[in-house]
């Protein structure tokens, strides 16, 4: 089993959500992306508006609702910027 | 001598009243330092992380943004000016307002024209007393700044910066619109609960460092949509951060510079309160001795008028 991707979802007023996941799904001006660990590195912008999912081991996932975002996918894990990102399902708190 | 105490009686009142006043502001301010600073705190890991991308980015694209690049010659330069709504605050909008008439004093030395952006109160009270235009303000918000006020003024200045390029020395430019070429912001970083400094800062054009710094280390970065496209949408996304990080640490410095002031007034007012409370003991006691050595005397003068009969 590949191991975890490390995710970050960061709000300019506060951290929304930042562990360890499966996978992230996300969707640039270009298209759908998703993000397995190890991903080489990428900067994407996020289309407006648009859902990022974040997959977790249980298979659980959290979906956010983003606005002005974008990603930023590097040796450290990814890194979802935005505006604001707020939970779009009640489990994703 | 009555009247007197009277009077002091009712200025003591008005002393406490006022001790009251100063002690609630200054626990109201005490608890607003705490948790402005939360929000900074909270919005650090979106800065750094822009930052980094940022970097990453610049060294990457093509700096030929214009938001990156110093115009030739520069007009009008916009001066965004950060002052509370409320006073009480002691020195605080007396000091950004002194920075801005400094930095505004050397940008027309330089021979810029001037364009003033002012937030808060007590900043636009300032300048229209003084028959100054403001090209726009934003007002409500001092204590509490949000990310959406931050991207109402970037909004701002950024059309403004954007339609300062194709001006002309004689003519507004295709665009009909008279822009601005520079733009500086002046806040009041939070140094410490005691000490927080007004400071001028460049806003735009930008300087992004790239860094060069261990080669052939840094990651060979894979660009959606290209890097060209993501710093045209990126860099505005910058500057909104930057003027929100300095309403965050203004609504900080606000917030300890009313503490301080707060804290000074009541401490002043109890310090009258003792003052007064024992000129008003002494001058009730003068007036009951005085009372009652006129009775003294008044039964020694009958006494004595009785034992001549």
């Amino acid at each position: 089993m590949a191991n975890q991707l490390p995710v970050k979802v960061v709000a300019v007023e506060e951290r929304v959500w930042s562990g360890e996941a499966e996978m992230l799904v996300a969707r640039t001006t270009e298209g759908e992306i998703g993000v397995l660990p190890g991903h080489s590195p990428l900067l994407g912008l996020l289309k407006e508006p648009s859902q990022v999912r974040v997959k977790l081991a249980g298979g659980e996932q959290l979906t956010y609702d983003v606005s002005g975002g974008f990603l930023s996918i590097d040796a450290d894990g990814v890194t979802v910027l935005a505006e604001s990102a707020t939970p779009a399902t009640p489990e994703s708190r | 001598m009555a009247g007197q105490v009277q009077a002091l009686r009712r200025r003591i009142r008005t002393v406490k009243s006022t001790a009251k006043i100063a002690k609630a502001q200054e626990l109201v301010a005490t608890s607003r330092i705490a948790k402005a600073q939360e929000r900074v705190t909270a919005s650090k890991p979106y800065s750094e992380a822009i930052t980094q991308v940022l970097t990453a980015l610049a060294s990457n694209a093509s700096v030929d943004n214009p938001l990156l690049v110093p115009r030739e010659r520069v007009r009008r330069a916009g001066v965004l000016l950060v002052t509370s709504d409320r006073g009480l605050a002691g020195a605080y909008n007396a000091n950004a307002i002194r920075t801005a008439e400094q930095l505004i004093a050397r940008l027309k030395a330089d021979g810029k024209e001037t364009v003033l952006y002012v937030v808060g109160r007590k900043g636009v009270g300032y300048y229209r007393f003084r028959n100054r235009p403001i090209e726009a303000s934003w007002t409500g918000f001092s204590e509490r700044p949000s990310f959406s006020d931050a991207k109402t003024i970037g909004d701002a200045l950024l059309e403004a910066f954007v339609a300062g390029a194709d001006d002309t020395d004689a003519h507004y430019g295709p665009d009909g619109i008279q822009g601005v070429d520079e733009l500086h912001i002046v806040s009041t970083q939070f140094k410490s609960l005691m000490t927080q400094s007004a400071e001028a800062h460049f806003l735009a054009p930008m300087h992004v460092e790239e860094r060069e710094a261990e080669p052939g280390l840094r990651p060979a970065y894979e660009f959606e949509p290209d890097a060209d496209e993501l710093l045209n949408a990126l860099l505005p996304k910058y500057l909104n951060t930057r003027i929100y990080a300095a309403l965050l640490d203004s609504a900080a410095s606000e917030s300890a510079s009313r503490r301080r002031a707060m804290k000074s007034a009541s401490d002043n007012a109890n310090d009258l309160l003792k003052r007064y409370t024992r000129e008003m003991n002494s001058a009730r006691q003068a007036a009951i001795t005085q009372e009652i050595s006129e009775i003294v005397g008044g039964v020694e003068a009958l006494s004595s008028a009785g034992s001549d009969m």
